[in-house]
């Protein structure tokens, strides 16, 4: 009961010491993501955009695949507008993600929740989410700052990434050498387990599944991701209430 | 004038993308801030955390092929086991580092 109480009402602490927790906890997989901020800006420069462009992306768009998407389009004769509605579009899914963080987000100021979304990736959405939930099913307060403190990591690394693999000479092994193209699936699965999925959750984590894999062949880009998302939580939505027992 | 006129194409293009990208990323709270959902909406969005998660596995764990369906399982075993991150990943990699050489 107090539990319940403690997760509906009341803002959160924001703290130093979340940030810090938040950072720290995505440094993993901040370490996988520069493996493609090397192959970003070491595309972008074979592409011809000079550092300050590619440099300007990785701060300002800061989505990995959006980034490496707009590279195909880059030429002499920039579409810009073609530009502006496909980076949209790839980065659709995180309307979503965002609003499975409400229940928190919701809980501190709107200043630093929206500056918070501004660092928002799917591994930094993934880590904090997976935290909080954890956090709220043992009854313990989170800290707002901790989704902050993983963005500002992966930020960090993706940039430093984008600029070193501007000034690569030589070109960059395939990822898939060493098995790298595989850790955002493992980090992606153990926080899936982490969720601890419930019987009521098991159709819709199934239907997501199923609509991704068609996705993944019919949809471009990203949009297998938010694909299966809409049919997880419709599947959700259609299926009957569970009881009060379950709640 | 041609690469006066291309920069500034390019800065208008990267602007666009970075508003475009923090829309996206501000529109969920946006929305779910005014609203109270209650019933099947609720429902809908309590289960898009696994949905997502599920959604960017399932294309890897179960269409690239034998070692990545394994080395997922094994991931997700140690997941579950010893509910260490870092050492999922490692374990995840690991495993299909080894079986795409076994496999080959």
């Amino acid at each position: 009961m107090n539990a319940q109480q403690s997760s509906t009402g009341g803002l959160l602490p924001f703290t130093w010491r979340g940030l810090a927790a938040g950072f720290r906890a995505c440094v993993p997989v901040a370490i996988g993501v520069a493996v493609y901020g090397v192959l970003f800006g070491l595309l972008a420069r074979q592409k011809g955009l000079p550092l300050w462009a590619a440099q300007s992306m990785s701060l300002g768009i800061y989505a990995g695949a959006s980034q490496l998407i707009v590279l195909d389009l880059w030429g002499p004769d920039l579409p810009v507008v073609s530009l502006i509605v496909t980076t949209l579009i790839v980065n659709l899914r995180h309307v979503l993600m965002g609003a499975a963080l409400s229940p928190w987000l919701t809980r501190i100021t709107p200043q630093r929740a929206f500056g918070s979304l501004f660092f928002m990736t799917d591994e930094s959405w993934a880590v904090s989410l997976g935290r909080w939930a954890e956090e709220r099913r043992r009854g313990v307060v989170s800290d707002g700052a901790f989704l902050i403190g993983a963005g500002l990591c992966e930020y960090l690394f993706w940039n430093g990434s984008t600029l070193i693999g501007h000034f690569l000479v030589r070109g960059l092994d395939d990822p898939s050498k060493y098995g790298l193209d595989f850790a955002f699936t493992a980090v992606f699965t153990a926080l899936l387990v982490g969720l601890k999925p419930k019987r009521a959750d098991i159709l819709p984590i199934i239907c997501a599944g199923i609509a991704a894999l068609v996705g993944a062949r019919v949809l471009p880009g990203k949009w297998y991701i938010l694909a299966g998302a809409l049919a997880g939580g419709l599947a959700a939505a259609l299926s009957p209430a569970p009881g009060r027992a379950e709640r | 004038m041609i690469a006066e006129a291309q920069t500034l194409d390019m800065i208008l293009a990267i602007l666009g993308m970075s508003l475009a990208t923090y829309l996206t990323r501000a529109a969920g709270l946006a929305v779910m801030s005014r609203l109270t959902l209650s019933g099947r909406a609720e429902r809908f969005m309590k289960a898009i955390p696994g949905a997502i998660l599920a959604s960017i596995i399932a294309p890897q764990a179960l269409a690239a092929g034998p070692a990545e369906a394994v080395a997922t399982l094994v991931t997700g075993v140690c997941a579950w086991r010893f509910r260490n991150l870092p050492l999922a990943m490692a374990a995840g990699v690991a495993a299909v580092l080894a079986l795409r050489l076994a496999l080959r």
